[in-house]
């Protein structure tokens, strides 16, 4: 029962992966994107680490690639245009592509047979602890200075996104607050003595 | 038939051999760069959970979590850059992106 599950959601993984850098429409690439992190999702879960499988379709799904999805149906692009040349990387890709998984799948297969994780099972969270409560016993206590350097991270992110896409309009008026409190009284009003039947001429 | 370490190592394997081809086809389209980019980290985090379960150990998945921050930090940064490009050229055409240079 395992297996099969494991067997589908990876299939689903790499074969919405391969369809990610495939698929002609780039909203078509991030919807794949998105089942892609889905099924991933579903491997942490096989795996024992239900904490990160939540926190990969909360941030990713819900974040991340609506980003992405926002972004690519916001900009007008002609996209036929940049798949020009796909034909052309497609050769060197492959042989790259070969090579690097041929090794990567002989380490896999090496380090799972003699390394220190060798014939292990995953780790089973019971009742008495949890997979979040193990998470957060090392997460707030060892790795605490990490965890806040992590939130300066997302911080310095934001600021440099909003930095980046923020534009100053020339033509639209704005609220000056330093002018409106150093305002004062004679740059505002001016009195002016009236003669009766004549009125103010500029 | 278990499920062992190597499974999810060769799972890993794929989908990063398949992000890094996929930077290499789609030179020109920096969306599906940065998505590759995505998909690459995503392997990644698989060998983190992975290694950290079979090992018993949790702090894989701490960092794996250090990881998918870094890379919303990313995606968030990227796709500002991107939209600022689109702003200033009309296009994202990044093969001949030199306008930045000196």
């Amino acid at each position: 029962m395992l297996a099969i599950a494991f067997y589908i959601m990876a299939a689903v993984t790499v074969l919405s992966g391969a369809m990610v850098i495939t698929s002609r429409n780039p909203v078509h690439s991030v919807l794949f994107l998105i089942l892609a992190f889905f099924s991933a999702a579903g491997l942490f879960v096989l795996m024992g680490a239900e904490f990160l499988a939540m926190l990969l379709v909360v941030v990713y799904v819900g974040a991340v690639a609506v980003l992405f999805l926002f972004v690519v149906m916001m900009l007008d692009v002609d996209f036929v245009k940049l798949r020009q040349g796909f034909a052309n990387y497609l050769p060197i890709g492959a042989v790259v592509g070969v090579l690097l998984l041929t090794e990567l799948i002989m380490i896999a297969i090496a380090i799972a047979d003699r390394g220190a994780a060798a014939g292990q099972s995953p780790q089973v969270y019971g009742p008495e602890m949890s997979n979040i409560e193990a998470i957060g016993r090392v997460l707030y206590t060892d790795y605490v200075y990490l965890f806040q350097a992590s939130g300066l991270v997302l911080l310095v992110a934001m600021i440099g996104a909003i930095v980046l896409t923020l534009q100053h309009r020339v033509h639209v008026k704005r609220q000056d607050i330093h002018t409106q409190v150093t305002r004062r009284r004679k740059n505002a009003v001016e009195i002016v003595q009236v003669k009766t039947g004549e009125g103010i001429q500029e | 038939m278990t499920i062992g370490l190597a499974h999810y190592l060769v799972v890993s394997a794929i989908l990063f051999t398949i992000g890094v081809f996929g930077i290499f086809v789609n030179r020109r389209n920096i969306i599906i760069i940065l998505m590759s980019i995505e998909l690459i980290l995503l392997a990644v985090n698989i060998n983190f959970v992975a290694f950290s379960t079979h090992l018993h150990n949790v702090q894989g998945q701490i960092m794996a979590m250090f990881v998918l921050t870094v890379a919303a930090a990313e995606a968030a940064v990227g796709l500002a850059i991107l939209v600022t490009f689109f702003r200033n050229r009309g296009d994202i055409e990044v093969d001949d992106a030199s306008m930045m240079k000196g």
